[in-house]
């Protein structure tokens, strides 16, 4: 069950420009520091919806990308691959919200979550 | 003694940890200094580097062990072994070259590329036929270690596989899906290291007590079928935020805290009825089970709070995940290793039972170092928290610089849980080379 692409809400399918993002973002360990829903490192913001975030967009993550900024490193990534690593922050931003400040505490202690699409 | 190849594999694991925390220490100075090394080696390879050791001192420290303790049985092949051991250094020493390199292109916590998966699952695979083959004609009398020891390895092969599912389109594809299922195997991956970390904890407590009923008990069976629940359902708190359908984040998060209190009670239990001779006996082994023991109860209260959703709506992505993590994986799993490896060596050598002047301090320093290091993370977790969820407007960069007290204390104490650390490990290291070259 846990498998099966039924489970999960909504489904959101990688572009392979989003795929070539995703590489990207693996192998220059953005995880070190960033988050995407809470999960990876503490150093940087989450960036769960960084691309929808109206004072922050795709202009702000092509110029962030290589400033070097704090502890950032100096990156150097040619145009296109800045746009693959928001065309795969674009598909995050499409399948939920995080943090989900619209979500419902309960009495019982659960917590009932505002999906991307409600 | 049949084979040093389990000391091997131990000396390798001390070696881990000792770069490990280093490589901790340095990382945590990039919170105060980001400048600090920013080229030479940023905070992108400090991290990997310092999780992977971590990592690797649990994984070979419990390796090492428990080969040590089958070795002292009619071993099945000490040709895999030795081909395990190699396998391993290899793959160890290619991983930190291609770390150094640059070339990581895995996931958080695997973070070396996919390739090494596959020398890493062979080696498990030979620890597994190794284990099954010797143990095998008793399996209808195991203690309940033999059985957490091989459950614990079928279930890192499989969960160690299921890391890399998302080298797979099908799962690839669907980021919701591929995000659950990471995180889930990382949990039961840490699942199936404490499995064999607390086999081994239930071994030691049962040879040093001289009573092997400890390890056929109900209530440690009961305890291993907690654990197994645990390893394959208490998953579901690391996704709890994450869009999946409500039924998987409804999934087995209590089940996941319950086997602490199971494990404290048998430690609690153990050192009631420990003989008193005994104390004079594995000294430090003893006092590093107790230790553990203090940290389970420490944690339980941390962890059975962060898996109640309306906590973890707050604790998720922030710092207090660390502070549980830290405390479990130094607090828990790294004592309980000291005091096998502890163990082995005073199972080898009697002069070595005895705890010196210097090694009771670090125990002391090591236990103070590591709750100013929580207390600080947790701290640092509630002021980001509090940005996340009340902040108004302000900057990340604004929120890090008003943490700069919290990350110095997390430094300094970070500092005397390295000295600590290396206090300890370095006297067991120098004992294990000499019974290596004798």
């Amino acid at each position: 069950m846990i498998y099966s692409s039924h489970s999960y809400t909504p489904s959101i399918a990688l572009s392979p420009k989003a795929i070539t993002g995703q590489n990207l973002w693996q192998r220059n360990n953005c995880w070190s520091c960033h988050q995407i829903y809470g999960l990876g490192g503490y150093l940087g913001p989450d960036l769960t919806n960084i691309y929808s975030n109206p004072n922050k967009g795709p202009d702000y993550i092509s110029t962030f990308l290589n400033s070097g900024v704090q502890s950032m490193p100096v990156y150097n990534f040619s145009n296109s691959e800045k746009e693959a690593i928001i065309e795969y922050l674009k598909a995050i931003d499409q399948s939920g919200v995080y943090p989900n400040k619209e979500s419902v505490i309960e009495a019982t202690g659960w917590v009932k979550i505002k999906y991307k699409d409600e | 003694m049949n084979s040093k190849y389990p000391l091997y594999f131990i000396i390798l694991a001390l070696g881990s940890l000792l770069l490990g925390v280093i490589f901790g220490l340095v990382a945590s100075l990039q919170y105060i200094y980001p400048e600090f090394l920013k080229n030479a080696l940023p905070f992108i390879k400090l991290r990997p580097l310092h999780v992977t050791s971590g990592i690797s001192w649990i994984i070979l420290g419990a390796i090492g062990s428990i080969y040590f303790y089958l070795n002292n049985l009619k071993f099945y092949s000490v040709k895999l072994l030795k081909t395990h051991f190699t396998l391993y250094l290899l793959t160890g020493i290619s991983l930190y070259f291609s770390y150094v390199l640059g070339n990581m292109d895995g996931r958080e916590y695997l973070a070396f590329t996919p390739f090494l998966i596959i020398p890493i699952l062979f080696g498990w695979l030979l620890f597994g036929i190794n284990l099954f083959k010797t143990l095998w004609s008793s399996i209808s009398n195991w203690p309940v270690y033999y059985w957490m020891w091989g459950t614990g390895i079928v279930f890192m092969i499989y969960h160690l596989s299921e890391a890399h599912f998302w080298l797979i389109e099908e799962f690839r594809m669907n980021f919701t899906k591929d995000m659950a299922v990471q995180w889930k195997s990382y949990g039961s991956f840490t699942g199936s290291w404490n499995m064999l970390v607390y086999g081994i904890s239930i071994y030691v407590m049962t040879k040093i007590k001289g009573d092997e009923q400890m390890g056929r008990s109900n209530k440690a069976f009961f305890f291993y079928f907690l654990g197994l629940t645990n390893l394959m359902f208490g998953w579901a708190h690391h996704t709890y935020f994450l869009p999946t359908q409500p039924w998987i984040r409804y999934v087995a998060y209590i089940v996941s805290m319950s086997e602490w209190i199971v494990l404290a009670s048998i430690i609690y239990d153990w050192r009631r009825g420990l003989p008193i001779p005994n104390f004079q006996k594995h000294s430090m082994a003893i006092k590093l089970m107790k230790t553990a023991d203090f940290w389970i109860f420490a944690n339980l209260v941390l962890a059975l709070l962060i898996s109640i959703p309306a906590i973890n709506y707050y604790t998720h992505g922030t710092h207090i995940t660390v502070a549980h993590s830290m405390g479990t994986t130094i607090g828990i799993n790294t004592t309980i290793l000291f005091s096998s490896i502890y163990y082995i060596v005073g199972t080898l050598n009697k002069k070595y039972q005895e705890t010196t002047v210097l090694q009771k301090v670090s125990i002391k320093l090591f236990n103070g170092a590591l709750i100013v290091f929580v207390v600080s993370l947790l701290a640092a977790g509630i002021k980001r928290s509090h940005w996340i969820h009340f902040s108004d407007n302000s900057s990340f960069s604004e929120m890090q610089d008003a943490q700069y007290v919290v990350y110095i204390l997390l430094t300094v104490s970070g500092l005397g849980l390295l000295m600590a650390i290396y206090f300890i490990a370095i006297p067991v290291l120098k004992r294990m080379m000499q019974l290596i070259r004798h």
